[in-house]
């Protein structure tokens, strides 16, 4: 490697021969196998997987003919440990999850040594059945806008060299001999948005920290304290591009200070991801010691550093002002804006503060130019955006596509659709600041607007998608569970109200709804949004207005019948069994807690109504799906209620 | 207590290091105790209160011992939607504590955690930051009676766990 006798890059012209000499030492004709390393990757083995194939390459006496590495996430985590091969263009999936030694030997054989995909362990398209070697072929690489993700997956995230050769760094030389104010241009001609869920425009944010009174200090921060449960797609860029990030927030750097006052920068990572926090730090180092941070960068005289933080594990610290006082060292509470954090942020100076995905995508704007990127996206969305896509579906994983495509093609072309032959009931997006858009709806083109008519959000990228097993009310408890936990006390509405929100969802899914309910939630989601200071509070409500638009019948079902139409709600619903599909193998009779299934051997067992609790225990236990869940016998008349609440006390824009 | 002396050692006497210092004292000690805390308060010139007041504001924090086996069950919004709940609860019922809890010989402390990221192996069971994921409640109450994992499992799987559980559970 070049790296070990590596001196301080001092000029730029240096950064480009040192581009072409690692360039040069490649031979395009040579193996490289490729593991995804990544967290999700990691569980199933990859790491175990790369030693041993690493151990047998080596006895075989292959190891030099071949270079095995490490990267960060090509996005296929459902099938992982996944690996390719380049430049066969041979993507394996799940390799070594059956017979880890027995795989190892069919790919050095037949790969290493013939050239040739093992066929055994390529992707079958489950629609044709047909293999497909090439990852790019993939229907959830095919449609996709890799800009982003570009590096994440190719290269070894720990390696600065790689990033390099791959035109890391091309988009600071060019900026450093650009006036700033111009680099601020580029970004606003860009049309680029942030990507943390508010969807500010990032050229305006950098111009108004630059104009800011102050002239004494700046501060450029990268928020990474990812907190949205169902969303990674921060995790997998810190983990497998981390000098992007770093580019991105020099770029900014220098936009922002160049010529006004000194910089610092902090990236804060959440406590939950230790190896984003191992990435970073590491990638932070070599880049210091290569001459990107520090004093006098590339021979400019432009000085700038940076130093990562973990977080200590509060979601309300991904909100700006919070995150700034957990930075100076106190509890991480919001407070009122303005000033905002560019006119006074970190320690009272002016700050910009960026989420992961936007700094990532300043080095790729600068490289393509801001009128390449405006062309990508919708009129109002530039660009694409990254979507950790989880839940009921087949193919989850990290994607990223250009803004205004629906989510439709998102689930069904990309995602593959929903599993075990089910039906698609509602995509989640926002996380638990989001809401739950229909079925009905899934031709929607995912842009900041389009999101936010439908009464969810953009958010950090999360999309959960949700089939017909799951129950509306009881996701919609489940979210404020999470918020209810995490508000950080400080806004009375936002603390009590959450509260109570969570308890009257809680007695409904435990059958102890009250005509009433619906509206008394309604009301209270109203007074939080007008009374929170930030996002958290003003958010939190999302969850509960999109399903009473979407799902009232749900609701309604759950209050007037104590039925739970999806089976979720424990005592909500009557397990059943189909005479004609019992084949009495006898194991609900086992199974059941109450005792409540008889019958002969090889015989159809029946329910005693009375006895059962309807806890499901039975339904998951057959497998030959006789057990049925159908409503209780005890039903309340559908009448008494109305539709009290129309659309726009609710707050929402059909 | 010279542990302590180390990590303040390498911090600047500044407010902003107090959550790193506290985050290291928690690394070496297992968890805060109360004197850790007061010891960092007065090295950092800063009242007892105000330093207790940021430590309990942070969920990562702990101020009583903890078991040796982390296990966090993760219920992020695709562990939910996959059946996390009901990984939680054969969890619960396996080591006979509710989340936040120690079990009585200090081997288990069960968390629940809002999300770890792995989504797309939902639902997911953390043990001892080893990321175990597709849980079923067989699957979570066999992890838990192995913990260390690695060469258990392989027995497990080659037939010998009968004895070993029996044995386990004594």
């Amino acid at each position: 490697m070049i790296g070990a006798a590596m001196k301080r890059i001092v000029s730029i012209k240096e950064l480009e021969s040192l581009r072409e000499r690692i360039r040069a030492t490649r031979d395009p004709g040579r193996l490289r196998i490729t593991i995804c390393g990544d967290t999700g990757c990691r569980a199933s083995g990859s790491i175990e997987l790369a030693g041993a194939l690493e151990k047998e390459l080596t006895r075989r006496g292959l190891n030099n003919s071949v270079d095995l590495r490490i990267s960060g996430c090509p996005g296929f985590c459902q099938k992982g440990p996944v690996m390719t091969v380049q430049p066969l263009r041979i993507f394996y999936r799940q390799v070594g999850r059956l017979d880890r030694q027995q795989d190892i030997n069919d790919i050095i054989e037949t790969t290493v040594i013939a050239r040739e995909p093992v066929q055994r362990l390529l992707y079958e398209d489950p629609e044709t059945g047909e293999k497909i070697t090439d990852i790019k072929e993939i229907p959830l690489y095919r449609k996709q806008t890799r800009i982003v993700l570009k590096n994440t997956g190719e290269i070894d995230p720990d390696s600065i060299e790689e990033y390099i050769a791959a035109d890391g760094y091309a988009a600071l030389a060019k900026v450093l001999v650009t006036d700033p104010e111009e680099v601020i241009d580029w970004i606003k001609r860009s049309g680029l948005r942030g990507r943390g869920g508010a969807g500010f425009p990032t050229g305006l944010k950098w111009q108004f920290c630059r104009e800011a009174k102050d002239r004494s200090m700046r501060y450029i921060i990268c928020n990474a304290d990812e907190g949205d449960p169902g969303a990674f797609m921060d995790r997998a860029v810190m983990e497998g591009d981390p000098q992007s990030v770093l580019e991105g927030m020099i770029i900014g750097a220098y936009a922002i200070s160049r010529g006004i006052c000194p910089a610092e920068g902090y990236i804060y990572v959440r406590a939950e991801y230790p190896m984003a926090v191992k990435t970073l730090r590491k990638a932070v180092e070599q880049a210091r010691s290569y001459g990107f941070l520090g004093e006098n960068i590339l021979g400019t005289g432009f000085n700038f550093d940076i130093k990562v933080k973990e977080g200590a594990g509060a979601f309300v610290c991904g909100e700006e002002t919070a995150l700034m006082a957990s930075i100076e060292g106190k509890r991480g509470m919001p407070r009122t804006r303005p000033p905002f954090p560019a006119q006074s942020g970190l320690w009272g100076k002016p700050t910009n503060i960026n989420n992961v995905e936007t700094w990532a995508n300043v080095p790729r704007i600068i490289n393509g130019g801001p009128d390449w990127y405006a062309a990508i996206g919708t009129e109002k969305s530039k660009g694409t955006k990254v979507f950790s896509l989880a839940g009921r579906i087949r193919n989850g994983g990290l994607i990223e596509v250009p803004m205004g495509t629906t989510l439709r093609e998102i689930v069904f072309d990309i995602g593959g659709g929903v599993p075990g032959g089910k039906k698609i009931k509602a995509v989640q997006t926002g996380g638990p600041s989001g809401g739950c858009i229909p079925a009905e709806l899934l031709d929607l083109p995912v842009d900041y607007e389009r999101l936010a008519e439908a009464g969810s959000i953009m958010g950090s990228g999360g999309l959960i998608v949700m089939d017909e097993d799951t129950c509306m009310v009881d996701i919609t408890r489940y979210f404020l569970e999470f918020t209810k936990s995490e508000s950080c006390g400080k806004c009375n509405p936002c603390r009590l109200g959450i509260r109570q929100m969570h308890r009257i969802l809680e007695d409904i899914c435990a059958g102890r709804g009250k005509p009433g309910d619906i509206e008394l939630l309604a009301e209270l989601a109203g007074v939080i949004k007008k009374g929170s200071l930030c996002g958290l509070g003003q958010t939190a409500p999302n969850p509960v207005l999109t399903t009473i638009k979407y799902y009232r019948r749900e609701y309604k079902e759950h209050i007037l019948n104590g039925f739970c139409p999806a089976g979720r709600c424990q005592g909500l619903f009557r397990c059943e069994i189909d005479p004609a599909l019992c084949k009495g193998c006898g194991i609900c009779i086992k199974t059941c807690p109450a005792g409540a299934i008889a019958g002969e051997k090889k015989q159809a067992h029946v329910i005693d109504p009375e006895k059962c609790t309807g806890c499901g225990a039975c339904y998951e236990k057959c497998t030959l799906h006789a057990v049925r869940k159908v409503r209780p016998t005890k039903i309340r008349s559908l009448e008494t209620i109305q539709d009290s609440v129309p659309d726009s006390r609710l707050g929402l824009v059909r | 207590m010279d542990k302590l002396q180390e990590i303040l050692a390498r911090y600047e006497k500044c407010r902003s290091s107090l959550i790193p210092i506290v985050q290291e004292a928690q690394e070496a000690f297992g968890y805060i105790p109360r004197e850790v805390l007061l010891k960092v308060a007065k090295h950092l010139c800063l009242p007892p209160a105000t330093a207790y007041a940021v430590a309990t504001f942070y969920a990562q924090f702990h101020f009583t011992p903890q078991g040796r086996h982390k296990v966090r069950v993760c219920q992020g919004t695709a562990c939910h939607v996959c059946g996390g709940k009901s990984i939680m609860d054969a969890v619960q019922q396996e080591l006979g504590v509710s989340p936040g809890e120690n079990t009585p010989d200090y081997r288990f402390r069960l968390e629940r955690v809002a999300c770890v990221g792995s989504c797309s192996l939902a639902p997911v069971v953390v043990v001892d930051d080893k990321i175990h994921g597709a849980m079923t409640a067989a699957k979570v109450k066999e992890l838990i009676r192995f913990p260390g994992g690695g060469k258990m499992e392989r027995e497990a799987k080659s037939g010998k766990m009968k004895r070993r559980t029996k044995r386990t559970l004594g």
